[in-house]
């Protein structure tokens, strides 16, 4: 149990110093040391190691459970006025091609109200069972309803993995569950896969805002859960010869203790496209100079059917809300599109936006930093190029 | 009303440098400073203190040196300060820190309302917050852009949602996570500083909370990193300049091949 060095494989080269953060590594006699009062057994030394395998860290397991009493992957079904949230098809054909990997069922859970026939066609969708929580203290988001019946769920039906949206409500109340079950809950993966064998679930996920990568795993706590990035994963196909077993759970009013009190849902017009769910986003920056010349790009993203967001910078300067912000502070988005208008490219904004799937950088720096991850770069100025595209494509549409 | 503010040491800048030879991680260029987040959190808590008076506790888990963080809250004007650290701490995922820090928080005494920052910039998880709210079997709201409305024993707050926000209310004690749009967070000032230098910070060891050995630390953690690798960094595409008109028809015809608009 715990980190140690090989005095017989370490050669002294002091990669593991540089690699430790807190600073708990030092070189004795050529040899790593290391300090146990300082280490976080964060394993970068590990990782720096790779070339001489010097440094191992070794799990016992005591924590965790039967694993072998686990089967099945269940997939959290988001729901706003009984419509089923978009990431949660993306989960569930994600869902699908795990189950099929490991032999097992896809399970769909979902919570509301008056919405049996919504429900049951997500056996279309490619659920083999669908477990339907039906009442009116289920109907919209609360977290400790929420929480307790997923809960339930995982209690009664054992699933191995469960998989939900990482949406504001997926990651609202996910953890409770993780805390509740002891389960290990991998947030925000971009990628999912499975190790038959092992019954594993791999969730890779970006951690220091995108520049690293990590894959984590659970191997034996049950179930392992993940909430999933939105707009990564390729939604569930419809199919109307699928068929499968519909359960469902009637909710008492009152049967969940809830703490919490919805006293008001207040839907903000001014973004009638929300960020993270558009195909196209507008965004500008610092180079808009007004929130007057925000304006410009409203008008530009209504001409093109997308959403506008903006860098820290022109949200700091009170051009625009804040949550309308990309990057870091702000919202992780990956449309089809985005179009960055008089953004320089930091670190944090990129951050939230690189993984859009086509980047165009307007920028009159040719210099500037977005210029190296755009698809098209356009060395130019923002604030006359904007209105002439929203003119052209204007004109584009009355054409078509 | 006393309120409690959880912190993290996180790494001043996210900008992971690698070295080109061996591939592998550099990290000791880099500074530590108190999680973004958390200090929208520390912030929030100071502003009730002024408006309706409190006692403001800020906690940390982490090894020795994340002192300088708790220290920094101090200098913004936080009231006492405690860091969680033992050995046997060492290697938690979310769900052991979740455990260990609310076990450093019963510690504490009476808690009417604690507040965190909504996740923090290095693992990005979101998850700490609702599961030490978890732990402590209180009520939790997540991503709390304003506080409406807090009395002795009620909390009414507005919840950013991915379309607009909820406002939601919950008795108290009760534990909310903020979001950046909540306050502009102070700077020290320079009575801050001061005592933060001076003050005199405790430590909570495994044995003085108590904490059950086989759920904290790598032992007591569901998740562990399996591989962790640097993502193939996107490069650039074909950079043009010219008049407008010759621009705005570049961007149109790519545009249109896309096929995006629907």
């Amino acid at each position: 149990m715990g980190i140690s060095v090989s005095l017989e494989k370490c050669i002294g080269c002091g990669l593991c110093v540089r690699s430790c953060a807190p600073k708990a590594i030092s070189l004795v006699d050529k040899k790593a040391v290391i300090d146990l009062s300082a280490c976080t057994m964060c394993g970068a030394c590990v990782d720096a190691c790779k070339r001489y395998e010097a440094i191992t860290i070794a799990k016992e397991n005591v924590g965790g459970c039967d694993v072998s009493l686990y089967a099945n992957v269940a997939v959290f079904i988001e729901q706003g006025d009984g419509h089923i949230h978009g990431v949660s098809y993306e989960v569930l054909g994600e869902g699908r091609k795990l189950a099929t990997a490991l032999q097992e069922k896809l399970i769909a859970v979902v919570l509301g109200h008056d919405m049996k026939a919504t429900a049951e066609e997500l056996i279309k969708y490619g659920a083999d069972k669908v477990v339907y929580f039906d009442g009116p203290d289920c109907k919209s988001f609360r977290d400790d309803t929420y929480a307790a019946l997923v809960t339930r769920f995982i209690e009664e039906e054992k699933p191995a993995i469960v998989l939900a949206g990482g949406t504001a409500i997926g990651r609202s109340f996910l953890p409770k569950v993780a805390a509740r079950v002891y389960g290990g809950l991998t947030a925000d993966c971009t990628t999912l896969e499975v190790d038959p064998e092992k019954k594993l679930l791999l969730g890779t996920r970006p951690a220091f805002g995108g520049n690293l990568m990590a894959t984590i795993i659970a191997p034996h706590h049950r179930p392992q859960l993940a909430t999933v990035r939105h707009k990564v994963m390729k939604p569930a196909v419809f199919d109307a010869s699928r068929t499968g077993e519909m359960v469902i759970h009637t909710v008492a009013n009152g049967a969940v203790q809830e703490r919490t009190t919805i006293v008001d849902i207040v839907k903000e017009i001014e973004s009638t496209i929300n960020i993270a769910e558009a195909d196209i986003v507008v965004a500008g920056g610092r180079g808009m100079q007004s929130a007057e010349n925000m304006k410009l790009l409203r008008d530009l993203a209504e001409s093109l059917g997308g959403a506008v967001g903006a860098s820290r910078a022109a949200v700091d300067n009170g051009w625009i809300a804040y949550s309308h912000q990309v990057g870091q502070t702000g919202k992780t988005v990956c449309p089809k599109l985005y179009i960055a208008c008089g953004i320089s490219g930091s670190v944090q904004h990129m951050a939230g936006m690189s993984s859009s799937e086509f980047i165009i950088a307007i920028n009159s720096d040719s210099n500037a930093d977005i210029f190296q991850i755009a698809n098209l770069g356009i060395v130019g100025n923002a604030l006359e190029i904007v209105p002439a595209l929203t003119a052209a494509f204007k004109k584009a549409r009355s054409v078509a | 009303m006393n309120i409690v503010v959880c912190i993290k040491q996180v790494p001043g800048s996210t900008q992971v440098k690698i070295n080109p030879e061996t591939g592998t991680l550099i990290r000791d260029s880099v500074e530590a400073i108190v999680n973004p987040f958390d200090e929208y959190a520390i912030e929030e808590a100071l502003r009730i203190k002024e408006i309706n008076g409190a006692t403001v506790k800020v906690i940390t888990m982490g090894p020795p040196q994340a002192t300088d963080a708790l220290r920094s809250a101090i200098a913004m004007g936080a009231d006492e300060a405690f860091l969680v650290s033992d050995r046997a701490f060492a290697g938690s995922d979310t769900w052991a820190t979740s455990y260990t820090l609310s076990r450093g928080i019963k510690s504490l005494g009476v808690v009417d309302l604690i507040i965190c920052g909504k996740q923090a910039i290095d693992g990005d998880t979101a998850q700490v917050g609702p599961g030490v709210a978890e732990m402590l079997n209180i009520p939790y709201v997540a991503w709390v852009r304003k506080i409406e409305e807090i009395t002795e024993n009620r909390i009414r707050v507005q919840r950013l949602m991915e379309d607009g926000y909820d406002v939601v209310e919950m008795p108290l004690p009760g534990l909310i996570t903020v979001i950046k749009e909540i306050n502009q967070p102070r700077l020290a000032s320079l009575k801050g500083k001061m005592r933060a230098k001076k003050i005199e910070i405790p430590t909570l060891t495994a044995e003085m909370l108590g904490v059950d050995l086989n759920k904290t630390g790598l032992k007591g953690s569901p998740t562990q990193v399996f591989r962790s690798f640097v993502p193939q960094k996107r490069g650039g595409g074909e950079k043009i300049s010219g008049d407008t008109a010759t621009l705005v028809e570049k961007i149109t015809s790519t545009i249109l091949e896309m096929k995006v608009i629907k």
